[in-house]
């Protein structure tokens, strides 16, 4: 099959849906790839680069596949051949209007960022690879815009204290700018409605801030969802207190399918110092913050700068494209099981089944919902139970055995001529001690353990000398047998031992 | 002060010097000075037995004798303890437990021909005196039972712990009949041998016992060799105290009883380790209870390669490595000492983490590591690392199978249901070193394989770690 690589449209947009790197794996798959004339240019990848590569450059649209990240304009799309497959970023859930244009059309389009939250499909996710540029952008650019350094210094010209910065929303984009922002040298704090993600902030050098609130969050889905009134109001005073002592505010709060939460507002904006900055990557769902304009840079009359750009992962156009293009060659691998350049789609898949929002001309947006595997599912209590069950019944019935065991020793004692009596005592004492004293023994020396207990056992050399030279000839070639089969036991046991105590050494 | 008392008392120290060694024993610090203690009590012991057999009625041919064997006994012992690979220690322990079997039936057995045999003798005049005749009587059979079966059982062990026999367990019909009829037969052969010994008796009762030890080990699994080879030792241990009583002597009685007991202990943890009864695993069998179902369809496995699975190393920031019997088998352990140190220069924290049965000997994971000279303080028990896995980066599966079974905690149906296990899921990457999709000795499917995180890395252990080297 042919893959197209298209150019695209919009001259806002620089990435490009394939590199020449992922053209390599593309041919490796087994396809051909034809790359539109100047896909690659605002990316920094010229033509003969693709040709180099492998590709063709050439006209795409009559290709099996069609590789782009924005949708073509109608225009465009008439010109693709029927029963091809489309692959790009749709926005699905938000652009009805697209997908029932798309729909009318004899093709099959799948949306990367409809891509399941699962950690399977992780190596397919645009949504995470975008964002995690879009996260360290978001920090180069309030860095640019910020008038001052993010490290704290002392110079000779005097201290300077490290930048604030306040990362709300800890998804792939908060961790990315939490990074980010902490190897400038900034203080890093963090917001987000679920806890578990306070060990992740605490990984990558950031603080914390939880919001005191009883319903705390344990999302199905992997993503964030709506919170409560009560919630949004303790987390209103929270980033209220932030905003005034923070230099920067970076806020990645998205809801799927949702306009984005508004966070940050007019007030809290007017209450920081005049030369602070907010990056909202929010800005393209409405924005998290009062007064963000989508793709502009706004100055406040208080001299806070709110930087709204909605392409900040295309601002890195090389390396979006490099890992975008990345993602449709996993999401190809997955689909090519024959490794023979036939892409399959198997609508079982849960991967492929909810990518797919039209399979050739119908509409099959949108997929059955996919539980995440990944969060904190409460654990079924019946492991518990049935571990507790037995354990309750073994105590129970270790009782008697204990008592019957006590009785037969008692009766064995009582019952026992003198000269026995003393035996018994003495082996009952010992069985005792041993118990004792394994029962501390670390388990890393289980082992030497038992080969030094085993040169001991070979003590049964004291019986076999004992009876030699008593009675006659068969009595002592028994003796001596014994003798050697247990001095090869004590002999060997101890010098084993020996051996493998030498080997354990610390660090 | 006569020769009898000094070697009473000498035999007292010893006893406290065993017990000294088995205490040092149990922390790495104080190991070694343990096993010079036993060392030193075995010595003790030595000398005060041959000067009582000395003053007793040992004659020069007897000493030299008596040299001679334990100077054969002593060389084959120190070349086979100076010549064995740490992967087949299992083997060679198995092996010593049964002759010290082989040694107490000997010792049973004279201890028959010595007086019962012999009415008219010395032997069994004094006894008579005392009204211990019949005692003696019981004593031996015990003795030579006791003896038997650990003989024939350490045999099989050592047999399919090396591999020369099938390890699948033998299942006879009607197997626990079998066994519980040996001990039946066992106790009614005692009271007819005390009220009527004669040798055919005692060779009945002998060969009941080897029986009985061969068809007890037979029908267990390799999985369950830690087990077995822990309850051999507790048996070797309870043959020489039976040798003890027989020859009333009571430093065969302590050091007996102390290694019995303890040897029966170490079983104990073991099954706990595996969530079974004691009893059923010497019953035998470990799929009987629940067959395996097979037919659960848990997906795509997915494979990765060397290279790809050293660059993953290299980026984590911590690494547990889970090894099993697998890793002896390919002798992996030096590559993975190897790659330990590699990740440990770069500042990746790499630990162990040691299921109690990994292996076919309690601890035997431990030694291969320290014989590879990974440091101990990193070799970690399940119970210790257990709930770090969700803070790791990258798990290295390598040659364990059951012991990382989730099924063990998912599946209330799993054969393996209950038992703890290491809970290698939870780490970020997964990476499983395994020769094919095969099942584990349990036989059990592990849906571990199947886990988005998991990544299979097929081949011989020590190849693919070899070639992870080779990657960085």
């Amino acid at each position: 099959m042919i893959i197209g690589v298209l150019g695209e449209g919009d001259p806002g947009e620089r990435r490009v849906a394939a590199t020449p790197a992922t053209v390599g794996q593309l041919l490796a798959l087994g396809y051909d790839v034809v790359v539109e004339p100047g896909a690659g240019r605002r990316a920094s990848f010229s033509d003969a680069a693709y040709v180099d590569a492998g590709a063709t450059v050439g006209d795409p649209y009559a290709a099996d596949v069609l590789f782009t990240i924005n949708a073509p304009d109608a225009a465009r799309l008439d010109r693709l051949k029927a029963g091809a497959t489309l692959v790009g970023v749709f926005n699905p859930r938000l652009d009805e209007e697209l997908v029932r244009d798309l729909a009318r059309r004899p093709i099959t389009v799948l949306s990367m960022d409809a891509v399941p939250r699962i950690s399977r499909a992780q190596s397919l996710d645009v949504l995470s690879s975008m964002a995690n540029i879009a996260g360290y952008r978001a920090v180069v650019e309030a860095a640019h815009a910020f008038g001052r350094f993010f490290t704290g210094q002392v110079t000779a010209a005097g201290k300077v204290p490290p930048a604030k910065v306040l990362v709300a929303g800890v998804g792939v984009a908060g961790l990315a700018a939490i990074g980010a922002a902490g190897s400038l040298g900034a203080v890093v704090r963090a917001t987000d409605p679920r806890p578990e993600v306070a060990d992740q902030v605490k990984s990558l050098g950031g603080e914390y801030l939880a919001v005191r609130a009883a319903d705390v969050e344990v999302s199905a889905t992997g993503y964030a969802k709506q919170m409560s009134e009560d919630y949004n109001e303790r987390a209103a005073q929270l980033y209220a207190e932030q905003c005034a002592d923070v230099d920067i505010v970076i806020t990645t709060a998205l809801i799927p399918g949702k306009p984005a939460p508004r966070l940050i507002t007019a007030p809290m904006v007017a209450s920081m110092r005049p030369g602070s900055v907010i990056v909202d990557l929010a800005a393209a769902n409405g924005g998290n913050v009062e007064g963000t304009v989508p793709g502009e840079v706004v100055t406040t009359e208080h001299g806070v700068t709110i930087i709204g750009y909605t392409d900040l992962a295309g601002r890195l156009p090389a390396q979006a494209s490099q890992l975008y293009g990345t993602n449709l060659v996993n999401l190809v691998k997955l689909m090519t099981p024959g490794r023979d350049g036939e892409l399959v789609l198997d609508l079982d898949d849960v991967v492929q089944r909810s990518i797919t929002v039209v399979h050739q001309g119908q509409l099959t947006w949108p997929p059955p919902p996919v539980p995440v595997s990944a969060t904190p599912a409460t654990p079924p209590p019946a492991p518990v139970e049935a571990k507790a069950g037995p354990q309750a019944a073994s105590r129970s019935r270790g009782l008697p055995l204990v008592a019957a065991g006590a009785a037969v020793l008692f009766l064995l004692t009582a019952l026992s001529p003198v000269a026995l009596r003393g035996h018994l005592t003495v082996f009952a004492l010992a069985i005792v001690i041993g118990y004792y004293v394994i029962g501390q023994v670390h388990h890393a020396l289980h082992t030497p353990l038992m080969s030094v207990t085993n040169a001991i056992s070979g003590i049964i050399v004291v019986g076999a000398l004992l009876q030699l030279g008593h009675g006659g000839p068969v009595i002592t070639a028994l003796s001596l047998a014994a003798i050697l089969l247990a001095s090869i036991n004590v002999f060997g046991g101890f010098a084993v031992t020996r051996r493998m105590l030498a080997m354990f050494t610390r660090s | 002060m006569t020769v009898e008392t000094a070697a009473q008392a000498a035999y007292l120290v010893a006893a406290l010097l065993f017990v000294l060694a088995l205490a040092g024993l149990s922390r790495h610090e104080s190991a070694k000075l343990g096993n010079a203690f036993g060392i030193a009590g075995m010595a003790l012991a030595l000398i005060a037995t041959v000067a009582l057999a000395l003053v007793g009625d040992l004659s020069g041919t007897g000493l030299v004798l008596l040299l001679v064997a334990t100077g054969v006994g002593a060389t084959i012992g120190l070349y086979r303890a100076g010549r064995v690979e740490m992967t087949g220690m299992p083997e060679l322990i198995a092996l010593l437990h049964s002759f010290v079997g082989l040694a107490a039936v000997l010792v049973g057995w004279n201890g028959y021909l010595h007086v019962e045999a012999d009415p008219g003798g010395a032997g069994a005049a004094a006894l008579a005196g005392q009204d211990l005749l019949g005692i003696h009587g019981a004593e031996v059979v015990i003795g030579v039972f006791i003896g038997a079966v650990t003989f024939t059982g350490s045999i099989v062990a050592f047999l399919k712990l090396s591999a020369r026999i099938n390890s699948r367990p033998l299942t006879l019909p009607g197997k626990n009949v079998l066994n519980v009829g040996a001990l039946v037969a066992f106790v009614l052969l005692t009271v007819w041998f005390v009220r009527d010994p004669g040798i055919w008796l005692l060779a009945v009762v002998t060969a009941v016992a080897l029986l009985l030890g061969w068809h007890l080990v037979a029908s267990i699994g390799g999985g369950d060799m830690p087990v077995v080879v822990s309850m051999l030792n507790s048996y070797s241990g309870w043959a020489a105290a039976a040798s003890g009583f027989l020859l009333s002597n009571d430093l065969l009685i302590v050091t007996g009883a102390l290694v019995g007991s303890s040897g029966a202990y170490l079983s104990y943890i073991m099954c706990k380790a595996m969530n079974r009864s004691f009893l059923s695993v010497i019953a035998g069998g470990f799929g009987i209870a629940a067959a395996p179902s097979g037919d659960t369809d848990y997906g795509q496995h997915r494979e990765i390669q060397a290279d790809a699975v050293a660059k993953l190393l290299s980026e984590a920031k911590s690494v547990i490595i889970t090894p099993g019997y697998g890793m002896a088998v390919a002798q992996a352990q030096y590559g993975v000492a190897e790659l330990t140190r590699k990740l440990r220069a770069k500042g990746v924290d790499v630990r162990f983490g040691i299921h109690p049965v990994a292996g076919r000997l309690p601890g035997h994971m431990n030694v291969l590591l320290a014989e590879a000279k990974v440091p101990y303080d990193v070799v970690l028990e399940m119970d210790e690392i257990n709930e770090d896995f969700a803070r790791t980066s990258v798990v290295l599966v390598i040659g364990a199978n059951d012991t990382v079974n989730p099924a063990a905690t998912d599946d209330p149906s799993s054969p393996i249901a209950g038992m703890p296990v290491l809970k290698v899921w939870e780490a970020g990457e997964v990476i499983i070193f395994k020769r094919s999709m095969a099942s584990g000795y349990a036989g059990v499917p592990n849906p571990l394989f199947y886990r988005e995180n998991s990544a299979m890395l097929f081949g011989d252990a020590k190849e693919r770690v070899d070639d992870i080297l080779r990657s960085f």
